[in-house]
């Protein structure tokens, strides 16, 4: 198992901010839009550095999508920010008409995704956004797993023409991506190789993979490692290509097991090569109250779920 | 600017295209696309600054136009094929298979004119003012033009646009609202009434314009000129436009029914003597 190690950790939504800053800098097109959350979403870099190219939209997030929408006529291209539950639920028709259906070239940019929004509890804590948005067509569906993976793909996002959603997240987790590692939407990044099971994981989960793939390691099981952070396009060639080897796969993901990367991944083998898989993922739940910690191991989505479910999945090869 | 008299031929030929368009494929809207054609032929023939035979997505230093209530799309694309953004016969083309001319208007054929998808309400004032937003970061000192349904200001996201719209002073804007008091269900006072709507956009921070008359050409240019004479002034601008639905086929008008609805044969010939071809069929 190749050794991954880390200097601090950091948050995913700081790699956002950071990013957004180094993109206002770098290219005058580049607006954003934030709907009451700059702090949350670490924005105020930008809001201090770009005020003209900045938008308060107050808490208004259909209008923050439409206005996103209007500004790419004119050649602008915005970034819109709120958290990952109002990014897409609570605008699903705004970004299906007025943003996917009329190819308008917005970032949909969405923090604290999933389980690790933590104390807010259910309410924030959506658990469906990536099978929304992967659901529309031509939306690109990004997922990164640490700081300088989302300041990568936040900086990538800007030079792609179309809609793109990008996720990410609340807590602080390990920074081990290199911080000159090109970020290439739809190329699975190849963490580990190995020969027993593939391990496709996305997010917060990726460092969990990580951590379940040194335990496996330390059983004799070997354990390939994919960062998956497009789930759309997906990169099927990676996934096929790493199939073919070890025979099983296990997915895991901070996301509803219907509707996010496990289900992209077993809709591709299902059609052409048929895998024996098991989901780390949730299950037909919704969060509540707890730090991210708990809340992970509550649901089933740390790395001992990922190991237990590397054993059931060979056991089925 | 075309003469008076040409524009009201425009207006009789725009209301027969309608009418045929529905009338071919029995469905559409005919109702809310009759009571808008003088708004429509006076808004592309006159008022706006545009180029048909050049159409960009961008709409650099042009005027834009937004249709927030896609639903009447059969004004929308007779006047854009009779102002020379596409061939006057695609219009035979009107939601069938295979068409630019969706039931509701979209980008997605790539069909000249048409900078946004609209059809689910309410969602047009937002885009609108992104357009308008991003022409004053271009220095772009042209105009953005929309157009609502009055059932359509149920939608709370208009609210969201209006409070937006006079909080960050998008004065570059000229909204109007096509009052005819119907719905699909019946009449707006009935279904959910809209209340005060000059005193509503007020409170907002609104310029409100009332034109009782629009279906009059004259009086709907003589409003949209006034309301230009607001723009800069640190205030969105509203026209409140009453409108006739069905306007022009007697059996159309004083009802909600042809909201949705199309003419059957007989229904259509009908139609047809009360609007003569003033310019060719498509």
């Amino acid at each position: 198992m190749k050794k991954y190690t880390y200097t601090e950790k950091k948050d995913t939504r700081s790699g956002f901010g950071a990013g957004l800053s180094e993109l206002g800098k770098s290219n005058p097109n580049v607006v954003a839009l934030c709907a009451d959350l700059t702090g949350s979403l670490k924005m105020d870099a930008f809001q201090k550095e770009h005020p003209e190219r900045f938008f308060q939209i107050g808490i208004a997030e259909a209008n923050m999508m439409g206005i996103a929408a209007g500004l790419t006529i004119g050649g602008k291209i915005p970034f819109t920010g709120t958290f990952a539950n109002f990014s897409t639920g609570r605008v699903y028709d705004q970004i299906r008409q007025s943003i996917a259906y009329s190819g308008k070239n917005v970032k949909i940019c969405a923090s604290h995704a999933g389980l690790t929004l933590g104390e807010d509890g259910a309410t924030h804590q959506i658990l469906e956004d990536i099978g929304l948005m992967k659901m529309l067509p031509h939306m690109v569906v990004i997922n990164p797993c640490d700081y300088n993976q989302t300041k990568a793909a936040t900086i990538a996002i800007a030079a792609y023409e179309g809609p793109v959603y990008l996720r990410f997240g609340r807590p602080t987790i390990p920074n081990f991506t290199p911080a000159d590692q090109k970020f290439e939407i739809g190329k699975a990044v190849m963490l580990n190789e190995g020969t027993d099971v593939t391990i496709i994981a996305t997010g917060h989960l990726v460092w969990k993979a990580i951590e379940a793939g040194e335990a496996l390691a330390a059983k004799g099981i070997s354990a390939e490692i994919i960062n998956i952070h497009t789930i759309k396009p997906l990169d099927t060639d990676a996934i096929l290509k790493s199939v073919l080897k070890t025979k099983c796969v296990v997915t895991a993901e901070e996301h509803q097991m219907n509707g996010g990367l496990g289900d992209s991944v077993a809709q591709f083998l299902s059609r052409n090569h048929p895998t024996p898989q098991e989901f780390v993922a949730v299950n037909d739940s919704f969060g509540e109250s707890g730090t991210p910690d708990e809340l992970m191991k509550k649901y089933g989505l740390d790395s001992v779920d990922i190991v237990k479910a590397v054993e059931k999945v060979i056991s089925r090869k | 600017m075309a003469n008076i008299d040409e524009l009201k031929r425009l207006s009789t030929q725009v209301r027969r295209d309608i009418v045929r368009m529905v009338h071919a494929v029995a469905s559409g809207h005919p109702g809310g696309s009759l009571g808008c054609v003088e708004y429509f032929v006076a808004l592309y023939k006159v008022i706006m600054k545009h180029d048909p035979k050049n159409f960009t997505m961008d709409g650099k230093n042009e005027d834009l136009f937004f249709l927030s209530n896609g639903h009447i799309s059969p004004v929308f694309y007779s006047v854009l094929a009779r102002t020379g953004y596409f061939p006057v016969e695609e219009l035979k083309t009107f939601r069938k298979l295979n068409s630019r001319l969706q039931g509701h208007p979209t980008t997605h054929e790539g069909l000249p004119g048409v900078r946004i998808a609209s059809g689910s309400l309410g969602q047009g004032m937002s885009v609108a003012i992104g357009a308008a937003l991003a022409k004053k970061l271009n220095i772009d000192n042209s105009l953005v033009y929309t157009l609502h349904g009055d059932g359509e200001l149920q939608e709370g996201q208009i609210w969201e646009a209006a409070m937006y719209a006079a909080a960050y002073k998008v004065d570059n804007m000229i909204c109007s609202v096509d009052y005819n008091g119907r719905q699909i269900d019946g009449d707006v006072d009935k279904v959910l009434p809209l209340g005060d709507l000059k005193a509503k956009f007020e409170a907002f921070g609104w310029t409100v314009l009332e034109n009782p008359k629009g279906n009059e050409l004259e009086s709907v240019i003589s409003y949209l000129e006034k309301a230009k004479t607001f723009v800069g002034k640190g205030k969105p601008i509203m026209i409140l436009m009453n409108t006739e639905m069905g306007m022009g086929i007697d059996y159309m008008m004083g009802t909600h029914k042809w909201h949705g609805s199309a003419p059957n044969d007989d229904q259509l010939a009908k139609a047809l003597l009360q609007i003569e071809e003033a310019e060719k069929d498509y």
